[in-house]
């Protein structure tokens, strides 16, 4: 009996994760291409980023930025990533090495494979039968996931600052895992009035409940209809201090604590953290495009490729637009001291996201 | 079988860490085998198919909770610990104490639990059975339970103020 | 029938079934308030405020417990709670000794220079885990409430921040407590895991339909264990005595009764409704009951420091009491309710004389400290006479009646052995209260311990347990009649009563195991 009762959930289990349509061989083939388009997309968005980072930064400054490497510095990306390759790689005597080491793979490995969850638009049909999602897995606690691996991430942070074992980097690890603990209760919450109204953790029945328009125009996305504006500027807030960027860049506040957690880390365990922090901030902006701002919804026209190619261009749109947020606002403002840090999000942020909650919660009540 | 074969190596690291975390010497060891308990129990919670339960294990212990005990190992920079030789006796008695009561309640559990293997899924498992659970029937120790989380929080204010506080406050006056 | 099932489908809670817990929310209420007040008042004063609170929270909780005596009995929060005569009667022995402990911390706290808005919560919000243990029927509510009641005490007996045996005694109780807490927890799983529910009244009809697994077995006596630590019941004992020692005594007199009064009806409701239709419980408890009352006398003999022996006593007396969990459902429940009031209020007079004459820092509390109590402070020495008579079991006296009630339902289920037991150990118990009694009256002291005049706070606390265990061995009917009218709740012929209503968890889980069944 246990025997075939076993058998019975390992059909189920399958089943549950290769989707519908498609046979277990498709299945894992799909997958394993979906998986090499998406991080190869993802780290080259990555290393844009970096540079995208550096010109608008440098246009803000009055500078030109990286213009050496390749037209309008197109290429530095490539020359950082060969440069990392072939540094030395230091490993300082004082560390405790299995953490040291352990330490970057972990952010890098949470800071990708929360990507695997988010959707990038509709089904799209596969050649030999049936269709798959542009999507890894799509998962019906999607939303969970990502919390749950952003908030593994911390322990790459901290780790990194404790096993160095210098007081730059315990410092930097210390602040780095108070401040994103701290955060990531207030950016949980806000998320939890998007939730209210769409009835489902799955990004992608989120998304479908932000199709079409109000009053004939305003589109249905959350932060307009469900009036999220309010936790969706929570959410901007706190996860801007969840990927330690400025304002809330105090873990690796270089005036005072060098370079943070990662002083002690060179070569490719220091790109690694690099990585993890890019790639959490895509993620982040991925994240805020799907709960607030309609996913992947936009005006669709045209021939049938073109619609087919519309709405991932819609949802790599907002993606970007909230990434030169990021910049411009890196560009813009002073580091916050850190206990104003502390106090904005325990005594500003947090009430005010409970605030919103119990009001989306009153509002769906009463109209249910 | 995929299934049996994920839940069985997941279960193995799950008791593999927890052996880790009682042979390491250095608190942080310790605490990060304990991190990889709670997450190997998540992923049998997924495998059973309560994946609301696995997610919300994953975000409050291995992401809250332990995030806290590492914290805290770090801030109080908590060395490794002396190895005392431990009594000779303990170690002939519990050991093997242990493993005849495991090794009973799994012959317990396997051969004489009277009950019918249950298909996965069929328990409450989604988000909205968990609410139901945990809103209606269970309104009651779920309200409850915030009274525990007061006196915890009382005690531990209780445990960590200075004993002297009276005495000072009554000087000033 | 139409009224249950639209008891099934309400979604929110009725008024009703606020009555059904309004102890728990008067002491809840009050429990804030007080920490409220703590944090507006001036600290030097606020210490007789705060427990003038507490005591009108308590003697709230015992009028709603009166209310509720009133009020139709019935199940609340879905099958969470039943209030019925067995609850009531646990509510009222928890909010009674509630209020005598706040009336014997009054004074105590100023000697002893404890905070006492947080010592006045804990207390309120401790009674609440015990109040809801009394009328919980849900194993998962039983375990919250054992926790809350649990914690609560741990940190209670840590109070004397100056002296290291209070830390000592607090780590203690708390390290061995959550060990045992959670044997109770995974026998609450293993129960789970053999019957599909955690409601008691499910479990037990699911065990009388025959075919009980081994898996059930596992966790009654993991249970078993887990809550034969909280009442120490030998061999789950050792912690007692090193605790006990440490806590502050008004601590010691809270939780050697009312919390372990809310263990003992949750014994009762798990045995002698989960556990009726298991023949072979018998042995179990006879073995632990005979173990606690021997272990807990004979260590008693050589204590020399009076809470240590109190400690084992009370060690003792959980055997006595188990005495009566091994006899018949007709005549043990009430027996065990009569002794577990009794024991009440001795004990805690007992705790309230030593709290008062151990002065700043508990420093008197061996024997030598005793001698002589009786020429200098002839009024404390005959309260603590009374107390320890009682506790031997002298007649007129509650301790009188409670053995008797307890070994004559033994020997009506014809445990003769258990019996000889018992009274040997009264026997040998005897000995030991009285060496306290000789103390006071005929040894002289070697260096006198000051006895400061008996304050208002702990008089009364004091007069109520005197007028209690008196009342209790001079007029034991109506108290033993009322503890009578919960025999028929507890046992399988009013369960056939109770079980008419339907049952929303379980139905609920049943349909869901035959669906998985289907498959």
């Amino acid at each position: 009996m246990p025997q075939r009762s076993a058998d019975y959930c390992g059909l189920q289990f399958i089943a549950f994760i290769k989707g519908k349509v498609l046979s277990l061989t498709t299945f894992i083939i799909v997958s394993v291409i979906k998986i090499a388009i998406v991080l190869f997309i993802l780290l080259t968005a990555v290393a844009y980023t970096v540079w995208l980072e550096r010109k608008v930064v440098g246009h803000m400054q009055n500078r030109w930025g990286p213009t050496r490497v390749g037209p309008f510095g197109l290429l530095q990306p490539a020359a950082d990533g060969i440069k990392f390759l072939f540094k030395e790689d230091l490993t300082p005597p004082h560390v405790y090495k299995p953490l040291y080491i352990a330490a970057p793979i972990i952010a890098v490995v949470c800071a990708l494979t929360s990507i695997a969850v988010i959707p990038f638009g509709n089904w799209v049909p596969v050649p030999g039968g049936g269709s798959t999602p542009l999507q890894i897995t799509d998962i019906n606690i999607g939303l969970l996931v990502i919390l749950g691996i952003t908030s593994i991430g911390v322990y790459g942070v901290a780790l990194s600052g404790w096993s160095s074992n210098s007081k730059y980097s315990l410092l930097g690890g210390l602040r780095a895992s108070a401040q994103m603990v701290s955060y990531e209760i207030a950016l949980g919450l806000s998320l939890v009035g998007v939730l209210i109204l769409s009835g489902s953790f799955s990004l992608r029945e989120i998304v479908a409940a932000q199709s079409g328009h109000f009053w004939g125009f305003i589109p249905n996305w959350n932060i307009f209809r469900g009036c999220q504006f309010i936790a969706f500027f929570i959410y901007l807030m706190a996860a801007y201090a969840e990927t330690n960027r400025i304002p809330f860049d105090l873990p690796e506040a270089e005036t005072e604590l060098v370079a943070g957690y990662h002083t002690e880390y060179s070569a490719m365990k220091f790109a690694m953290f690099f990585m993890a922090e890019y790639a959490n901030m895509i993620t982040v902006a991925c994240l805020a495009s799907l709960l607030f701002l309609g996913g992947w919804h936009g005006p669709l026209f045209g021939p049938q490729i073109l619609q087919a190619i519309l709405p991932v261009f819609w949802f790599v749109l907002r993606v970007f637009v909230f990434l030169f947020i990021y910049i411009w606002v890196r560009g813009t403002l002073p580091r916050f001291r850190y206990d104003q840090l502390m106090a904005f999000g325990w005594k500003f942020l947090l009430p005010l996201s409970i605030a919103n909650l119990v009001v989306t919660a009153l509002v769906v009540a009463l109209r249910a | 079988m995929l299934h049996l074969v994920l839940f069985t190596v997941f279960g193995l690291i799950c008791v593999a860490g927890a052996i880790n975390l009682l042979v390491q010497t250095h608190p942080i060891n310790s605490a990060l085998s304990l991190v990889v308990v709670m997450g190997s129990l998540a992923v049998e919670y997924l495998l059973l198919g309560a994946e609301f339960v696995a997610a919300v294990q994953v975000i409050v212990y291995a992401g809250a909770i332990m995030v806290l005990f590492v914290f805290v190992i770090m801030l109080l920079n908590a060395g490794a610990e002396e190895r005392s030789k431990g009594s000779i006796v303990a170690l002939m008695l519990g050991v093997p104490g242990m493993l005849v009561g495991s090794i009973l309640t799994a012959w317990v559990l396997v051969k004489h639990s009277g009950t019918q293997p249950v298909a996965l899924g069929a328990l409450p498992g989604h988000p909205k059975d968990i609410a139901q659970l945990l809103f209606h029937d269970f309104l009651l120790p779920f309200e409850v339970t915030s009274i525990l989380v007061l006196i915890a929080i009382m005690g531990a204010v209780v445990l960590a103020s200075r004993p002297e506080s009276i005495e000072k406050t009554k000087k000033e006056n | 029938m139409a009224t249950s099932l639209n008891d099934m489908m309400q979604t929110v809670p009725q008024w009703s079934d606020y009555i059904r817990i309004l102890p728990e929310i008067v002491l809840s209420l009050f429990g804030m308030a007080v920490m409220m007040l703590d944090a507006v008042m001036d600290e030097s004063k606020s210490q007789k405020a705060l427990g003038a609170v507490a005591l009108i929270g308590a003697f709230g909780a015992i009028g709603a417990t009166l209310y509720q005596a009133q009020y139709p009995f019935g199940y609340g929060f879905w099958e969470m709670v039943r209030v019925d005569a067995f609850s009531i009667f646990f509510h009222f022995i928890v909010a009674a000794v509630t209020a005598v402990v706040i009336l014997a911390s009054f004074e105590y706290m100023e000697v002893q220079r404890i905070r006492a808005g947080e010592y006045y919560g804990l207390i309120l919000f401790g009674a609440v885990g015990m109040s809801l243990m009394s009328s919980a029927v849900e194993l998962v509510l039983i375990f919250i409430a054992l926790e809350i009641s649990s914690i609560a005490t741990y940190i209670l007996a840590g109070f004397r921040r100056r002296s290291a045996t209070s830390s000592e005694s607090s780590l203690k109780y708390f390290l061995l407590g959550s060990f045992a807490t959670a044997f109770f927890l995974y026998g609450v799983a293993l129960m789970f895991g053999a019957t599909g529910s955690t409601s008691i009244f499910a479990i037990s009809r699911s065990l009388e339909s025959g075919n009980i697994s081994l898996l059930a077995y596992a966790g009654l006596a993991f249970m078993f264990v887990g809550l034969g630590f909280k009442v120490a019941a030998a061999p789950f004992h050792v912690w007692t005595p090193d605790v006990y020692e440490g806590a502050p005594s008004p601590v010691v007199a809270f939780m050697s009764t009312a919390p372990k009064a809310a263990v003992f009806a949750v014994l009762l409701r798990v045995i002698f409704e989960i556990n009726s239709p298991v023949p072979t419980r018998m042995w179990l408890i006879w073995i632990v009951a005979a173990l606690s009352m021997t272990i807990g006398n004979i260590a008693a003999l050589v204590q020399n420091n009076v809470k240590r022996l109190l400690a084992y006593s009370s060690i003792a007396h959980a055997g006595y009491i188990l005495v009566a969990f091994a006899a018949l459902p007709s005549s043990g429940i009430p027996a065990a309710m009569f002794y577990t009031a009794a024991y009440a209020a001795m004990n805690v007079g007992a705790f309230a004389v030593i709290s008062h004459f151990g002065g700043e820092g508990e420093r008197y509390v061996t024997m030598e400290d005793y001698a002589g109590l009786g020429k200098r402070s002839p009024l404390l020495a005959v309260t603590l006479t009374i107390f320890l008579l009682s506790l031997i079991g002298i007649p007129a006296t509650g301790g009188f009646f409670a053995k008797f009630y307890v070994f004559s339902a033994a020997l009506q289920a014809n445990l003769v052995g258990l019996v000889i037991i018992g009274v040997l150990n009264s026997a040998i118990g005897a000995y030991y209260y009285l060496r306290i009694i000789v103390a006071m009256y005929m040894h002289e002291p070697k260096q006198e311990a000051p006895v400061a005049p008996i304050p208002m706070g702990a008089g009364l606390a004091l007069a109520i347990s005197v007028v209690v265990t008196i009342y209790l061995g001079v007029i034991p009917g109506r108290v033993l009649n009322y503890a009578q009218q919960s025999v028929s709740e507890l046992t399988p012929v009013g369960q056939v009563v109770s079980l008419q209503a339907p049952h929303a968890v379980e139905a609920r889980m049943a349909t869901n195991v035959k669906k998985a069944l289907a498959h």
